[in-house]
């Protein structure tokens, strides 16, 4: 096997899979039902006058 | 933590960095006295110059403080605001001057006899010149204005450090001189976007480190819990292009005493780590950071929280990670390996998802305040500035396509792409930051005039439009003309030919810039008055402390 093609099945497999695991866990994070009253929370920071 | 007022003590910080500076300035003068190149010379001359000016500001700073600087007063926090004045006024600065160059050699290249046969207005020292003063200078001090103005503000905490914040600001700034005057003298190491040599890129790097510091330190004081996304994008920006920065200047001086140095790698290894670098400047420092910029002053300046906090984390995580591996489509046709190509094609066409989930979130923080639009000009710089953003970053995943790519590149389409980003995004987002901060920095009520802010917004616009339609026009049918076969099989049109056809554009185009260097005196104009002659804000009279004036 040439280093392409065996850097390419590294890349088209575990690339593959850390890519979609780590969007699914940014998803899930972002989604979180109970995390959506923290994040309206953040969202106001700019608009708190200190 | 408040102090009274009679503790004031010479800081381990001020020590160091004084002994920093004095152990620098003694290093300039050796290699100004044993330089090869008369301009390694110059520029340890120079530096020996900031250097022992640098030492002279801590000692004078020094004595005229009356205590160590209190971290609240009144139980609210005591932000540093004095160097983001600076960088906020230094943004407009070399705003102009970069713009100033930029129209220049826009005119060269319409009417080469403006060159007048000199070297240091030749158009290949000039260029640089003019790319490194708008995106590093002129873009580079509006980042430092508002990434320490946003983060002082999201975390309600002072920034750390009473020399650290200025080293930051005087530092970065004497970087751009050593860059610019080096250009003019013909100092490069020829890699677009990271032009200056070896000494230079040194120095950068240390200011870049404390910039980090300076920055994480802040965080790290904050009193909300949550990182506000805005600095989020200020902090992937700082992060990588100190990553970018080392990446791309693994360069081994010929000699201390020399200006020249060699690069580690060489030929398409070269040019595909020169392309990771040069298109990751565009997507950390022109983008994700000026986004920053928008997550923030789009919010402040419509009063309506952002539209969706969850897509602007999606869309962050998915475009740093995206953002790095578009690089190869720079290289299409060239000696890198076709699979590359493709790789970064196919990242580049990804990338539309998380341009555009940052578009959308800017454009409808203002749904249920659209009306704003009609009355606030500042407010419709931001917008259309975020308008532009979605445009381009629709354009540039277009133009990486293989089949796309083989008639744009190398053609003027790629220029007005280019400049559709920078003075249409990049441009707008940092002139309305820049309305913004002067009157809060001043503690004023507004900016001077709104009607002028109307003009300048007017003016840049129909000089971008000029701009990019000319270099529309021109690179397309510069494109086609290279292409283009006679029945016989040769080529159509000799080279001089294409050349001639495209004089009526560049015209257009130097008007186009024109107007939007017309446009930005008009901001400067209108700043200018802001701080001398604007209405106090409300409570300014009541006690509240004056704030240090810059420099």
């Amino acid at each position: 096997m040439t280093t392409y093609e065996s850097v390419a099945r590294f890349a088209q497999t575990w690339g593959l899979i850390y890519f979609f695991v780590i969007f699914a866990g940014v998803l899930v994070y972002a989604l979180w039902p109970k995390n959506k009253r923290s994040f309206d929370e953040a969202s106001r920071i700019p608009l708190r006058e200190d | 933590m408040a102090r009274a007022v009679e503790t004031k003590s010479f800081t381990l910080e001020e020590m160091g960095y004084s002994v920093f500076l004095a152990l620098l300035a003694v290093v300039c003068v050796i290699l100004a006295g044993k330089a090869w190149d008369w301009q390694l010379a110059v520029h340890a001359t120079v530096g020996a110059i900031f250097a022992a000016a640098g030492i002279f500001l801590i000692i004078k700073g020094y004595q005229s403080r009356l205590a160590n600087p209190a971290q609240e007063i009144d139980g609210k926090p005591n932000y540093n605001m004095g160097p983001v004045k600076f960088a906020a006024i230094a943004a407009m600065f070399w705003g102009v001057a970069g713009f100033l160059v930029g129209v220049y050699i826009a005119s060269e290249l319409a009417f080469p006899f403006l060159n007048f046969d000199l070297p240091f207005l030749n158009f290949g020292r000039l260029r640089p010149l003019h790319t490194s003063a708008v995106i590093f200078a002129f873009g580079g001090n509006a980042l430092l204005a508002t990434s320490f103005y946003v983060v002082q503000r999201t975390s309600q905490a002072r920034m750390p450090g009473i020399v650290t914040p200025w080293f930051v600001m005087l530092g970065y700034n004497a970087f751009i001189v050593i860059a610019g005057t080096g250009y003019l003298m013909g100092v490069t190491q020829s890699k677009e976007y990271a032009e200056p040599e070896w000494y230079a890129d040194l120095w950068l790097t240390v200011v870049w480190v404390v910039y980090l510091l300076a920055f994480l330190g802040t965080l790290w004081k904050r009193k909300e819990s949550h990182i506000y996304v805005a600095n989020w994008f200020y902090l992937s920006f700082i992060v990588t292009v100190a990553m970018l920065h080392l990446g791309n200047n693994v360069s081994v001086p010929v000699s201390i005493y020399s200006v020249k140095s060699v690069q580690a790698f060489s030929g398409v290894q070269d040019a595909m780590v020169q392309w990771w670098y040069g298109h990751n400047a565009v997507g950390f420092f022109l983008t994700a950071a000026f986004l920053g910029i928008m997550y923030y002053f789009v919010p402040k300046r419509a009063e309506r929280p952002v539209y969706s906090y969850r897509l602007s984390i999606v869309h962050f995580w998915a475009l740093i990670f995206i953002y790095i591996w578009a690089g190869p489509h720079h290289l299409h046709y060239t000696a890198l390996p076709e699979w590359a190509g493709t790789l970064g094609m196919t990242f580049s066409v990804i990338l539309w998802m998380p341009s555009w989930g940052g578009m959308i979130n800017g454009l409808m923080t203002l749904s249920g305040a659209w009306d704003k639009l009609r009355t606030d000009p500042v407010l419709r710089m931001l917008v259309v500035s975020v308008a532009f953003y979605g445009m381009s970053t629709f354009e540039g995943p277009l133009m990486s396509i293989k089949a796309v790519n083989g008639l744009s590149h190398y053609t003027d389409w790629t220029v007005g792409h280019v400049h559709s980003g920078a003075l249409g995004w990049v441009g707008f987002v940092s002139f309305g930051a820049l309305y913004c901060l002067f009157p809060w920095l001043w503690n004023k009520k507004g900016v001077y005039s709104l009607k002028l802010v109307s003009w300048h917004f007017w003016t840049a616009t129909i000089g971008i439009v000029f701009y990019i339609c000319a270099m529309w026009v021109s690179g397309i049918m510069q494109g086609l003309m290279w292409r283009a076969y006679d029945k016989l099989g040769f080529l159509e049109y000799s080279f001089i030919e294409t050349v001639a056809a495209m004089h009526p554009y560049y015209a257009i185009r130097a008007l186009g810039g024109g107007l939007f260097l017309v446009g930005s005196l008009i901001m400067v104009y209108n700043l200018y008055m802001t701080v001398v002659h604007g209405e106090d804000a409300e409570g300014v009279a009541a006690g509240s402390p004056a704030l240090a004036p810059a420099e």
